[in-house]
């Protein structure tokens, strides 16, 4: 799904209707010219029980905004030529059980959509909803965690698409200052076990972490830190942070 | 319905409801208590630890008491009440924190996270942390914090920290949502005790079993007073653990009409109520598939009940398929109607309900009324309530 060609991949999230549907738009155009490899699109939902207080607070803005999953596969659809890079849904479970979940993934499909993350579809579950994503061409994106003991996670990397998703941290999303040890041992542990590109997620908040954690996966996902800098209007930052991915590749190549 | 009723299944589903939709980081706990419960249920050690401190730490077995003044004012059928409210901590709830803090010992987790609603849950956990010396943290929306005072004082007082969640409405459903948050930063040294027939497999099977002890012990004595079983079996549901207890050791013996009781809260015709089989659809909320009051987009609805404890937008996966194969019968009380049955049970019988259980009493008069004078009602009287006094005189103004 995503073309790394030996780079490391730096993928934002942002939260669909923060700020208004009709700066959807805008943000996926600006993040796609800062040098983004992909772009994770949240959807809000009323009990997003595995982020923190960031993200919390743009979903409650994006559902005051009258956000739904359906306004935002619309929006996007109209636009989906102008996208190169693979646009992600991220979004709990219950937004799609309500759309259908036939329809979702085929709304989805039609709308540009290349994957999910599902936070609470953990592998136990997946069947529930997996033939509609691969009648649609749709990946599911897995998760595993600092918690996930190694054969489960070789179990998760044996069915990976796209990339694996490893959260760093045992807890819920938001920025943090520092990571534990054991960080670097689970990276490479994961990226040892598994086939398709490891993003670490969850936490990571600054150009430092991201040069630092690039060192032993394939690229990072920064959430509530995106999200809050568009909430706070400094683009600029938006651009220095996404833009440090491009420091770490051209050390790679030198 | 003559077949045997062996859910869930080993993944925890009962029919499409129910299951593990949980974050990945949670899943190697939930596998854990999975595996550990079942090693207990096989350990008689652990059995005879549950049974001694349910006889001489909460009081069980509790009694069955023909209610003679309330069966007189109903003008039919005989209502017995399965009295839960006399348990140390003043209700049902304790049956579950007892066995899951066990649990939790066991796992050698020494650390407690709970939600409340009403706080008698909260009290229960903290109880029996206090009890076997375990850190104890409980989420409650502040909301029921405002509305539940004294179960707010009591937990203080037995050692837990009370922590106010401010999200949503501050009820219920916010307090899980906070709860589960922090069980998925502390789940290496922090064991969950759920309080309701909710949230991922095991935990709806785990606490219908702890709680099956009211039904189990309304059985024999319903037996020994009348030589039968009983006719009908009435409790109130919020995420619906006191129902399920007295209901599931029933659910084969079909002659016994089953009847859940929701919370209808300013009435179904409104917009604020908890009746979430009545006005909603199946969805996924804390790690379960159930019915949830929710909108057209998936968003969960806030409910609305005058009794904190009712207060949930869900109903528990077990009784989600209940419903579907209509086994039981889920009816729908208001605000009004439980205030009402609070007065008349404390009037008629000098037992002051909780508000959650004055659901339950509000339907069996009803019912009583409609069936004949031979016939027996066993309702499930899940808690006292002193801890509504406070709310029912804000709301009467006093009794004058």
């Amino acid at each position: 799904m995503i073309d790394l060609k030996g780079n490391k991949a730096f993928v934002p999230y942002i939260m669909a209707g923060d700020g208004g549907m009709e700066t959807l738009k805008e943000k996926l155009l600006y993040l796609q010219e800062c040098g983004a490899a992909a772009i994770e699109i949240g959807i809000p939902f009323s009990d997003p029980v595995a982020d923190g207080p960031t993200i919390q607070k743009a979903g409650i803005r994006a559902l005051k905004e009258g956000t739904t999953l359906k306004m935002v596969l619309n929006d996007i659809r109209a636009y989906k030529e102008e996208i190169s890079i693979p646009l992600i849904l991220m979004t709990y479970l219950n937004p799609i059980v309500a759309y259908g979940l036939e329809k979702f993934a085929e709304d989805a499909s039609e709308a540009g959509i290349s994957g999910c993350i599902i936070p609470d579809l953990p592998l136990e579950e997946e069947d529930f909803i997996l033939p509609m994503l691969d009648r649609n061409e749709l990946s599911l994106i897995r998760l595993v965690t600092i918690t996930t003991p190694d054969q489960r996670i070789r179990e998760i990397a044996s069915r990976a698409t796209g990339f694996i998703y490893a959260v760093t941290v045992a807890g819920i999303t938001g920025a943090r200052n520092d990571f534990s040890e054991e960080l670097t041992d689970f990276l490479q542990n994961v990226k040892s076990l598994s086939t398709v590109p490891v993003m670490a997620g969850f936490g990571i908040s600054s150009a430092e972490q991201v040069v630092e954690i690039c060192k032993y996966c394939d690229g990072v996902i920064v959430g509530s830190k995106i999200v809050d800098l568009f909430h706070q209007g400094e683009k600029e930052e938006i651009k220095r942070l996404v833009g440090s991915i491009k420091g770490v590749n051209q050390n790679i190549l030198a | 319905m003559n077949q045997t009723y062996r859910l869930p299944d080993e993944k925890g589903h009962f029919g499409a409801y129910g299951g593990r939709f949980v974050p990945e980081t949670l899943m190697k706990a939930v596998l854990e208590l999975e595996q550990e419960y079942n090693r207990a249920l096989a350990d008689q050690e652990f059995q005879a630890e549950l049974e001694k401190l349910m006889k001489d730490y909460v009081g069980r077995e509790t009694p069955l008491y023909l209610a003679e003044n309330l069966t007189e004012h109903a003008g039919g059928a005989k209502i017995y009440l399965k009295r839960e409210d006399l348990n140390h901590t003043g209700a049902h709830k304790i049956n579950n924190t007892v066995g899951q803090a066990l649990l939790a010992a066991r796992m050698g987790k020494r650390k407690v996270v709970a939600e409340t609603g009403a706080g008698q849950h909260g009290v229960a956990t903290a109880t029996v942390c206090a009890l076997l010396n375990l850190e104890c943290v409980i989420f409650m929306g502040k909301e029921d914090i405002r509305r539940q005072q004294l179960n707010v004082f009591r937990m203080k007082l037995l050692g837990a920290e009370v922590i106010s969640v401010d999200a949503g409405s501050g009820t219920l459903k916010d307090a899980v949502n906070e709860a589960l948050r922090y069980w998925v930063t502390n789940v290496r040294d922090t064991h969950y005790i759920l309080g309701s027939v909710m949230g991922p497999h095991p935990f709806p099977k785990i606490v219908r079993d702890f709680q099956s002890v009211i039904g189990k012990e309304t059985k024999r004595q319903f037996f020994d007073k009348e030589g039968k079983l009983p006719d009908a079996l009435v409790a109130c549901i919020g995420g619906g653990s006191n129902s399920i207890g007295l209901f599931h050791p029933f659910i084969e013996d079909t002659s016994v009409e089953i009847y859940g009781v929701e919370a209808a809260g300013l009435g179904l015709e409104t917009e604020k109520n908890a009746a979430s089989l009545a006005k909603g659809k199946p969805g996924v909320l804390h790690g379960a598939m159930m019915y949830l009051l929710q909108d057209e987009a998936g968003q969960i609805q806030e409910a609305h009940s005058i009794s904190a404890g009712l207060d949930y937008p869900g109903i528990g996966p077990e009784h989600s398929y209940l419903h579907d194969i209509q086994r039981v019968n889920y009816k729908a009380v208001t605000d009004d109607e439980a205030l009402e049955a609070f007065q008349l049970l404390s009037k008629l019988e000098g037992i002051i309900p909780a508000l959650e259980s004055a659901h339950a009493i509000a339907y069996a008069v009803k019912l009583a009324a409609g069936m004949g004078r031979d016939k027996n009602i066993v309702v499930c009287l899940s808690g006292r309530g002193d801890k509504d006094v406070q709310t029912i005189m804000d709301r009467t103004g006093g009794l004058g």
